[in-house]
């Protein structure tokens, strides 16, 4: 006899293992199921910047919860509250710096812009070149790779269902509710959450669903131990470039450069011709870097849509069945937006509104 | 364009590049070394003038002198640390050297990266005055040093054997070889060892120099702990069952300033892994290996495996590994036909390096020698407790493992320990090696020093992708 669930997820990242828990609180029989293991996608190999000065506008209310939620977790998932600091080099970027910053202060994120001559008395190491920055105290940063070893215990403490290694190839309605299958494994659930972060678009497809997924194949680093470089969390007026000392001395290096891979081949790959110039710009920003080395780069795919705004509600033209995914910034705003999704699902008014996967999206602009 | 980058300049490698210019093809051989050799035929340190003529010594200096005569372009000290496809598939190398030749460019790809060793930890393996058993050898060969006073040489397989006679050779003392390997292990592996009848020879002479010496040899133990203050001063051994679990029995102790320690050799695939070419699990072979053709094509088009990176059969067999890919690869590249290879010898010496790789592999009870506190991971210092407890929470894949515990995450890149933590996974799980899985392969391939691999950035040339939306 089949075990039939309230609710089956699709996924065991971010998104996927929150909703569990909030839906699991609320008193519904939740089984997650993952095609790996659980928080080894995107939510466990991204750089863990917790920073407002990289959030989209309209999704800075998100941040700001989400970040609340962080600071909870605390060591299990190694918060820390460092501040952070955004430069720009030249006078391009200063403006574009001063014209996203003034716009994310005004949503409501604690930012404000400093002198040159401030930043290099609070991070000695960084580069003279500065001429212009902005500062957010309540920036910071948490360790992504702790991500699967929070939710394990948690969905464990909770009691919630988890089916590892469980890569899912067909998707039907049948009159009991969702049959979910991978080869001849089968879960039946009278409801289903995909939240496949970059392979969702594939899910979408088993379920005769078109959603104008991509995925973006982001680039982290990792350095050797080095003595301390850094204080706060630094970032680029372009975006290009994030960087955090962690406690071990370990330094990591984003900005979102792209490798290559598609999500259904693997796990991405690096790409030279990316990483150099990611690397060259970190030395440039932080010259005592060039004699440090490069322990690890990889990559990882974040999901989105052309207008860069999630998915988060109901999966068009399907009954019992939801999504939610292509969150920017969505390891920040993961906790919250899945604590939402996971009230929407209990049939509670969610505090803040969702993204409703149905509106018609557009191309976003991009600077 | 280049038609074929070598990587690895040991036997198979240089051999391999040899073969391939001998067609006619334009030749890279990229090397970390300081000339063609490899671990086997690894050259003097430039200190040493005098030395006798060994085996290993001549032809060495057979082939580097070989390799300096051809028409091969070399690149030694400079190490690969990426490799990737372009958008024509052409293969593109990233490379830190003297050189400051940053990439490179060709249209098909010999790896032949040899193999590392294996050491499974026991309590007290990382104080100073552990060597690894080929670290071991590699000292000897290259600078002519015997580890310490009295050497105790413990773990499996015949490079005990190489190494205790190496160190009486070069003047130093032995006090006891330590094999987990029972004698009835060798005489099973006699028949094939009768392929090689000069290698038999050799090893029955290693073998009798340590009991005219009067040098005792513990067949079926192990070292139960490395004993010492700051450095080694002795070590103390158990019998062990045929799993190599340790059995109840008289404790041995045995002094020694030296412990050279370590569980046979490993094919190094980290560079076919980041090729991404498919991988097997083959315990007569080392362990994981590239999936190849009789001539070592893999998976990838265009990608070509010889010598122990395909398989540990030893310094007999990776000459010729090394013309069967040459040839594989000219004939891929030209559609012409390559010479005739001798399979015979390939065969024989397949035979014979299967035989003494399944002698090194590591048995389950080598687990039960490890403590709680013991380190697993060198580099983080993550003892056997804390990954243990991973394991037991539902953590069974390497990569899971290494998130939580950051054991794999340091310099070494989880060469050392990451058979161990499979090894547990396995062992807890009664899933195969192969169900186990392993880490993902990311570049760097070794660590590299940042202002080493790039130039410095000219700030207006820097791509600035539109990526932000506001
Ligand atoms: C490299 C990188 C750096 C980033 N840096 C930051 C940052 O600094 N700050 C920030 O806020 N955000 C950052 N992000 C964004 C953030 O990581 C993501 O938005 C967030 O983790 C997405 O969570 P998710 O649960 O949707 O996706 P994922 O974590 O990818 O989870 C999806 C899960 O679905 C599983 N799955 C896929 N297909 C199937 C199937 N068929 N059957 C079963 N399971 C399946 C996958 O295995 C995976 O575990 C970064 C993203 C990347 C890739």
């Amino acid at each position: 006899m089949n075990i039939i669930f309230d609710i089956a997820i699709i996924g065991g990242g971010i998104m996927g293992c929150g909703t569990a828990l909030r839906v699991a609180e609320g008193g519904m029989s939740a089984i997650i199921l993952e095609q790996g293991d659980i928080g080894q996608g995107a939510s466990g190999v991204n750089a863990g910047t917790l920073s407002m000065q990289i959030k989209r506008v309209k999704l800075m209310p998100y941040a700001i919860k989400g970040h609340e939620m962080w600071e909870e977790m605390g060591d299990a998932v190694g918060f820390k509250k460092t501040g952070g600091y955004t430069l720009a080099f030249n006078d391009r970027e200063a403006e574009l710096l001063h014209e996203r910053m003034t716009q994310k202060k005004q949503a409501g994120a604690n930012i404000k812009f400093v002198s040159s001559e401030k930043v290099a008395t609070a991070e000695p190491h960084l580069s003279k070149k500065i001429v212009a920055a902005s500062y957010c105290p309540d920036d910071g940063y948490a360790n992504s790779s702790l991500t699967g070893q929070y939710y394990r215990r948690k969905i464990d403490e909770k009691g919630i269902g988890l089916i590892e290694k469980f890569p899912v190839t067909y998707i039907r309605s049948t009159s009991e509710g969702w049959e979910i299958r991978s080869g001849d494994r089968s879960v039946v659930a009278h409801r289903i959450l995909l939240a496949a972060g970059g392979w969702t678009k594939k899910i979408a497809e088993m379920m005769d669903v078109e959603l104008p997924i991509r995925a973006r194949v982001n680039t982290v680093s990792v350095t050797e131990r080095a003595p301390k470089l850094m204080s706060g969390v630094i970032g680029h007026a372009t975006g290009l470039l994030t960087m955090k000392q962690k406690e071990n001395g370990t330094v990591l290096i984003g900005g979102g450069w792209q490798g290559k891979g598609l999500p259904e081949q693997g796990r991405g790959n690096v790409s030279i011709e990316s990483l150099m110039p990611n690397l060259q710009l970190a030395q440039f920003a932080l010259p005592e870097l060039s004699n440090t080395r490069i322990v690890r780069s990889w990559t990882g795919f974040e999901a989105n849509v052309p207008d860069f705004y999630p998915l988060a509600g109901k999966l068009p033209n399907k009954d019992n069945a939801y999504i939610l995914g292509c969150v920017r910034g969505g390891y920040t705003i993961g906790p919250y937006i899945s604590k939402l999704m996971g009230d929407y699902i209990l049939g509670r008014e969610p505090e803040m509104p969702l993204f409703d996967p149905a509106r018609k999206i557009e191309e976003g602009r991009l600077i | 364009m280049i038609d074929v980058i070598v990587i690895g300049a040991g036997p198979a490698g240089a051999n391999a590049a040899l073969d391939a210019a001998g067609y006619g093809l334009k030749v890279l051989l990229i090397d970390e070394g300081r000339d063609a050799g490899g671990q086997v035929w690894r050259p003097k340190s430039t200190s040493i003038k005098k030395a006798p003529k060994t085996g290993a010594i001549v032809q060495g200096d057979t082939l580097r002198q070989k390799v300096r005569n051809s028409s091969i372009e070399v690149r030694f000290e400079t190490r690969v640390w990426h490799i990737e496809t372009d958008e024509s598939e052409n293969w593109l190398l990233a490379l830190v050297g003297p050189e400051k030749e940053y990439t490179v460019k060709s249209k098909t790809l010999i790896i032949a990266t040899g193999a590392y060793e294996r050491v499974i930890p026991v309590p007290g393996w990382t104080m100073p005055g552990v060597f690894g058993l080929a670290g071991a050898t590699a000292l000897l060969k290259e600078n002519m040093i015997v580890p310490g006073r009295r050497t105790i040489v413990a773990g499996n397989g015949p490079l005990l054997f190489f190494v205790a006679s190496e160190v009486i050779r070069l003047g130093g003392r032995v006090s006891a070889v330590v094999s987990l390997n029972g004698l009835w292990d060798w005489v099973k592996a006699l028949p094939a060892m009768l392929m090689r009848p000069i290698l038999l020879l050799q090893g029955i002479k290693w073998i009798l120099s340590l009991y005219l010496k009067r040098i005792p040899v513990y067949w079926r133990h192990g070292v139960k702990s490395v004993e010492g203050k700051e450095k080694v001063e002795g070590t103390s051994l158990t019998r062990v069952d045929k799993d190599w679990r340790p059995v109840p029995g008289p404790e041995i102790y045995i002094h020694g300033e030296a412990l050279c320690y370590g569980h046979g050799l490993s094919p190094a695939i980290e560079a076919t892994r980041l090729a991404g070419a498919s991988h097997h699990f083959d315990p007569t072979l080392g362990g994981w290996v590239p999936t190849v053709d009789q001539y070592g094509r893999t998976s990838q088009s265009g990608l070509y495996v010889c010598g122990d990176n395909a398989g540990i059969l030893g310094v007999g067999a990776a000459p010729i590994r090394g013309a069967m890919a040459a040839k594989a690869a000219y004939e891929d590249l030209s559609g012409n036909t390559g010479k005739e290879i001798n399979k015979v010898i390939k065969k024989r010496a397949e035979i014979f390096g299967r035989a003494m790789t399944a002698l090194s592999i590591p048995r389950a009870g080598l687990l039960d020698f490890i403590e709680n506190e013991t380190e697993i991971c060198r580099c983080e210092g993550i003892s056997r407790a804390e990954i243990y407890q991973e394991i037991k929470f539902g953590a069974r894949s390497p990569n899971a493992v290494k998130s939580n515990t950051r054991c794999g995450m340091g310099p070494c890149g989880g060469r050392y320990c990451s058979e161990t933590v499979a090894l547990m996974a396995s062992d807890f799980t009664g899933k195969t090696r192969e169900e186990i899985g392993l880490p993902t392969a990311r570049p760097p391939l070794r660590p590299v020093v940042m202002g080493e691999i790039t130039d410095d950035l000219d700030y207006d040339d820097l791509p600035i992708p539109g990526v932000s939306p506001l």
